[in-house]
């Protein structure tokens, strides 16, 4: 375990000992809730884990490094964000991924866009969305989004690479 | 809205796929041995990985739920909140929990309190990409520069968004969205 996890564990447990100094009830409640959103994740979580370790084995590096490697240019950006924006990846997922993709020859600025769009784009959600704000708010937003994710990717790829 | 409840019930359905894939692991061990213990190899390495970093999370992710109630926040989020309500907007969407689609009910009730339309676009915006939790989790994924120059941009982004989102709806178009929920 590394000193940035160590420190984030006492972080917790200390946040989690004030809880339970002020109110029991309450922490016992907040403790549920973590064990309940983390047993529903658990399924999703596992498929997508050993989806990657099929990835990771059958693609060799140079295939992932092509599509969506640094050199990967227009073609890399727009693969890894259009994905990005039609799946339903929760983060707990999709950083593992990412960290996984880049360690297998993906680029940055294309794993940044990638997950910009992810969290920002919601094509399947998009519907849901309009019956709440209207479909100008919701294209308007998601094109926005979009478009902005590409900035993102741009500028995490200038900060990694000084 | 608790932390767990946005979030589907657990049931058969939600293992299919991993019966699937574990299946398929499986076939690929007799047919490929050597590929099929080099996948369970990454999957192993990969869960304990998780396992490490998880638990902290999802503890905080309660914690937050339980002690932050949302219904006092939002009377502090009207067309007169200034920034303070730009700010509380931030944060209860930083603060939150969920997938994004989990923003659109929450974004219902603050919006029927009188939350301004522009703070409710900036608490989607800080909600889709500006989470505490994910960030502490993205940072020890993909390392701090990735992940904070990711969460700055993305803040630049939330503002532009919900400035230009403001612009473009006409005020008859915003009272009508307004008007839905009341």
């Amino acid at each position: 375990m590394d000193l940035s996890t160590l420190i984030f564990y006492v972080i917790v447990l200390s946040l989690l000992g004030i809880s339970f100094f002020k109110d029991r009830k309450k922490t016992v409640e907040a403790l549920l809730k973590a064990w309940k959103s983390f047993i529903v994740l658990l399924p999703p979580f596992l498929t997508i884990i050993f989806l990657l370790g099929f990835i990771v084995v059958f693609i060799p590096e140079k295939t992932i490094a092509l599509y969506i490697g640094e050199e990967s240019g227009f073609l890399g950006f727009l693969i890894s964000s259009i994905v990005g924006a039609i799946t339903l990846i929760p983060g707990f997922v999709a950083f593992p991924m990412a960290k996984m993709l880049l360690e297998n020859g993906a680029g940055i600025a294309q794993m940044a866009v990638f997950i910009s769009t992810l969290m920002m784009v919601g094509i399947i959600t998009a519907p849901l969305e309009a019956s709440f704000f209207g479909w100008k708010a919701t294209m308007g937003r998601n094109l926005m989004a979009y478009f902005f994710s590409f900035v993102v990717g741009y500028g995490v790829w200038l900060v990694v690479n000084i | 809205m608790a932390g767990g409840e946005y979030l589907k019930k657990l049931s058969w359905k939600s293992f299919q796929g991993l019966y699937i894939i574990g299946i398929i692991s499986i076939l690929v061990y007799f047919w490929l041995p050597r590929e099929g213990l080099r996948v369970y190899r990454v999957v192993f390495n990969n869960i304990l990985f998780m396992l490490g970093i998880i638990p902290p999370i999802f503890i905080l992710v309660g914690l937050f739920d339980v002690w932050i109630p949302r219904e006092k926040v939002t009377r502090h989020l009207g067309d007169r909140s200034g920034l303070k309500g730009t700010g509380i907007s931030i944060a209860l969407g930083a603060l939150a929990a969920g997938p994004l689609y989990a923003a659109f009910p929450i974004a219902e009730v603050m919006l029927r309190k009188g939350t301004s339309l522009r703070n409710i676009f900036i608490f989607i915006g800080a909600w889709s990409t500006m989470k505490i939790p994910m960030l502490l989790f993205e940072i020890q994924s993909l390392g701090p520069r990735f992940a904070i120059s990711r969460y700055a941009m993305s803040f630049l982004g939330v503002f532009l968004i919900a400035f230009f989102l403001d612009k473009l709806l006409v005020d008859d178009e915003k009272k009508n969205i307004i008007e839905k929920f009341q």
